[in-house]
């Protein structure tokens, strides 16, 4: 026993962890029947300084939900749920379409990531505070918020033409496309904000049981502000996003239903709608297997109706894989060590 | 009291036995409530109280033993069956609907109706004449959960008691209510009493005991230790047969705390919350052990929560090294260098998910701030150093902690304050719910804790433990403070005295007579 203190377990730097492979596997399948479907899927091409092609066009149309993941998984790991993150991305895309051809850049950027947040501390206070219920909390803004856009545009379409916003949908940096971009920047920002600080800590432990964090010293309730008013950041970064894609805002369908893909993708991730444990990384692989699907069954030639019932078939899987009561009939396993089969 | 008990029982209660797979929980408990008495059902924690309670009213069905209502055996499977029969049981948690109108609640499910249509005026009619019988003179069509506990309290007895109910049973009704509505309910079980109900009581508070009660039955560890007349037996011999001692027993093994002038870190006046504990004074010294005494729901536990600012306090005021400070949250608790180990352990303490090493570095993580995380290096450190001191088993800093045995998670919360280098440590119950190995080292830690000077503020309900380390006893009873123990004055029989009749001046005299 002594020597097992003594002596702490040498970690390697990079090794897959164990859990991460049910996802990873999942990614790959789904990854290689796209491929079987169009037997061009992994050719990645050059044209005009870009890079194109399937693979490409997963990341790159994934990186809304991506970016929506980033703070959904810290919302539901603290036990909530954030139900407005579309609705905001409508509010934030609005926002920096109707600024874009009369204010420098900054200002419009700076004007939509501030409305998000805004959004985000709107909801954490409502749940830290009052007590609300957070399904019931960011449902008001889930509802509202797209009235909110409609006010800013007005009611139409808005378009834009400003470059400086235009680049974040159709601009590259070293032939990567803009979105993808951002989302992997922000990707990396939210690991060092949670795992660079005590804040992963401090998330885990109110969402495993807030009670007892309270005791222990933390803040649990600045704790939930931040979390929503990150996931309203994220959300705004996606509407942002949203909007340069089209060159334009519609406030009625940007991010529409997407906070259901950023739930799905989060908990595919394996982080618990109970809250505790979660996984910044695997939530976005797991938006990266959502939009695998999307972009699979558009290039079969089936028709996009088929992706609403093939997202439900990932879930029930999902779901089921993760059922302790599942685990318990098949794998009771006399130690408590894990022995072969992944769970 | 009420009326003469009838001889022949109503409910009569015979070898009662059940067990929780292979822990035998009750022993052949007998219990017998007749026609028109109050009959207090006393006991500790984790007498039986309860599980006697859900398996006669048929929440759990019994293993052995026979139950008889008016001469006749029932086995009642579900509560409903059981208020069919006549038993009729309010708990503490009232069990109605607050968001429904007082008329709505008093008849749900047996709405008065004609061609299927709910009479409401016929309905608030009946009510109101039923809650006047108990002195209740209210606006029925008003939600339910617009009046105070005390209210919803009656409403539920009257429910239970206009359901034809011969036996009524009341789990702890008084716990959350202030003292006026404590009087205005005892009234009306006595009106019930006086009706010819036999009522079953089942509380903490053995002054509400005294005042309504005929009879008292004493559980222990599942087995029925007596049946008394309430006025042939005094609290003393009472508040024995609960804890199970003799008094001749332990008495003090310590020598009088070494002098008086002990630096002083913590002295609280007038803390108080209402409905919680009355204001106290404490004062918490280096080095020294203090030990909180008392029955289950005397306060003890709410006062700690005071001290360490679990909860806000309403009234006092508290200083740390003669300097007032601000205790209204775990925080500022945190930040004055105290610590507190509650005692619902798996609700309170741990994270069970996270790992043992998490668990310990939490409380010193949150001191320091989100900005500035405990290196993992470090956090590897504290988790080995206080997994090697405490001898936390298994050894290993990654396991969840969910799945170490009590004890340990006892230990290793334990270690969660220790890291924090406190100067003050409040233990709520630190040796309940763990085996005897584990029971002896955590005895042995407070002692060494103590010498290292921190100021320890221990409850426990195990009297000879208390004895043994505590360098003053405190005593609460029905949350207020009513002795203060030093030294040789310190023995299980004058603890006990305490307990029992303890006021300022009588446990002076106890400790005399120990």
């Amino acid at each position: 026993m002594s020597a097992a203190v003594d002596a702490p377990p040498r970690r390697a730097a990079w090794r897959v962890p164990r859990k991460a492979l049910p996802q990873l596997a999942a990614l790959l399948a789904i990854l290689l029947l796209d491929r079987a479907v169009s037997p061009q899927f992994f050719h990645v091409g050059l044209s005009g300084g870009r890079l194109f092609g399937s693979l490409i066009d997963v990341l790159n149309h994934g990186a809304p939900v991506a970016m929506l993941s980033l703070g959904m998984v810290l919302v539901i790991a603290t036990g909530g749920i954030d139900l407005s993150v579309g609705a905001v991305m409508a509010i934030s895309g609005a926002l920096a379409a109707s600024l874009a051809d009369s204010h420098p850049l900054p200002v419009t950027l700076g004007a939509a990531l501030a409305v998000g947040l805004v959004c985000g501390v709107w909801n954490g206070l409502l749940v830290a505070w009052l007590r609300i219920q957070p399904i019931v909390a960011t449902l008001i803004l889930m509802v509202a918020g797209r009235g909110v856009a409609q006010l800013i545009t007005e009611g139409r379409i808005r378009t834009f033409s400003s470059h400086g916003l235009a680049w974040f949908g159709g601009g590259s940096v070293l032939g990567v496309p803009a979105a993808v971009v951002v989302t992997a920047a922000a990707t990396v920002l939210t690991l060092a904000l949670v795992r660079g600080t005590a804040l992963g800590l401090m998330v885990e432990a109110t969402g495993g049981n807030a009670r007892a964090s309270r005791l222990a010293g933390i803040d649990t309730r600045a704790m939930t502000v931040a979390v929503y008013a990150w996931s309203g950041l994220c959300a705004a970064v996606a509407g942002i996003l949203a909007a340069a894609d089209i060159l334009g805002a519609d406030a009625n369908n940007a991010g529409l239903y997407l906070e259901l893909d950023a739930i799905l993708a989060v908990v595919i991730g394996g982080t618990s709608l109970l809250g505790g444990r979660f996984s910044i990384g695997l939530a976005v692989v797991g938006a990266l297997i959502i939009q695998a699907m999307n972009t699979g069954i558009l290039l079969s030639g089936l028709p996009a109706e088929f992706n609403l019932v093939v997202k439900a078939l990932v879930v029930l899987a999902v779901l089921l894989a993760q059922s302790p009561r599942l685990k318990a009939l098949g794998l009771r396993r006399p130690g408590a060590r894990a022995t072969g089969a992944t769970p | 009291m009420s009326a003469t008990p009838d001889p022949v029982p109503l409910l009569e209660i015979r070898g009662l036995g059940k067990s929780f797979g292979s822990i035998r929980v009750l022993h052949e408990v007998d219990l017998l409530l007749r026609a028109g008495e109050i009959h207090a059902l006393l006991g500790e924690n984790g007498a039986g109280k309860s599980t006697l309670i859900k398996c006669v009213t048929g929440v759990h069905g019994r293993d052995a033993g026979t139950v008889r209502l008016g001469g006749r055996d029932i086995a009642p499977r579900t509560t409903e069956e059981a208020l069919a029969a006549g038993l009729a049981t309010v708990y503490q948690e009232v069990n109605l609907l607050p968001n429904l109108s007082v008329a709505q609640n008093l008849y749900l499910g047996r709405q008065p109706t004609r061609f299927g249509i709910v009479q409401g005026a016929a309905m608030r009619r009946r009510g109101a004449e039923l809650l006047r019988g108990f002195g209740l003179d209210i606006d029925l069509s008003r939600p339910l959960g617009s009046y105070s506990v005390a209210v919803q309290h009656v409403c539920a007895i009257a429910r239970a008691v206009d359901a034809q109910a011969r036996v009524l049973i009341l789990d702890e009704p008084t716990a959350s209510l202030d003292s006026h509505e404590v009087e205005v309910l005892l009234g009306v079980m006595r009106q019930l009493a006086g009706r010819g109900l036999a009522i079953l009581f089942v509380t903490h508070f053995l002054d509400q005991v005294y005042a309504v009660c005929d009879r008292i039955t004493v559980l222990r560890n599942g087995r029925l230790v007596g049946e008394r007349a309430c006025a042939a037996l005094p609290r003393m011999e009472l508040v024995r047969m609960m804890l199970g001692r003799d008094l001749e027993e332990t008495v003090s093994g310590r020598a009088v705390a070494e002098g008086a002038t002990r630096e002083r870190i913590g002295r609280f006046r007038g803390l108080g919350r209402r409905g919680a504990v009355a204001p106290f004074d404490l004062d918490l010294h280096r080095g020294e052990v203090v030990g909180l005494a008392g029955l289950l729901g005397s306060g003890r536990t709410e006062t700690v929560r005071l001290v360490f600012g679990a909860d806000k306090p309403d009234a006092g005021r508290a200083e740390i090294d003669d300097r007032p400070v601000r205790l209204h949250s775990p925080r500022d608790g945190l930040r004055h260098r105290l610590g507190y180990c509650p005692e619902e352990r798996k609700t309170e303490g741990i994270v069970a998910e996270l790992t043992v090493r998490e668990n310990i570095v939490l409380a010193l993580q949150a001191r320091r701030g989100l900005l500035r995380p405990i290196p993992r290096r470090e956090q590897d450190e504290i988790a080995r150093r206080f997994i090697r001191l405490l001898d936390i088993r298994p050894a290993d800093p990654e396991r969840p902690i969910g799945l170490l045995s009590g004890g340990n998670q006892q230990k290793a919360l334990l270690a969660r304050w220790l890291a924090t280098e406190p100067r003050i440590l409040i233990l709520d119950e630190p040796t309940r719910g763990i085996d005897v190995g584990a029971h002896a080292e955590i005895i042995r830690l407070i002692r060494e804790l103590c010498a290292d000077g921190l100021a320890l503020l221990v409850v426990s309900s195990e009297l000879d433990e208390i004895v043994t380390y505590a360098d003053r006893v405190v005593v609460l009873r029905d949350r207020v403070q009513v002795a203060s123990l030093e030294g040789e004055a310190i023995s299980v029989s004058s603890i006990l005295h305490a307990i029992a009749e303890g006021d300022g001046a009588a446990s002076a005299d106890a400790g005399a007579a120990a």
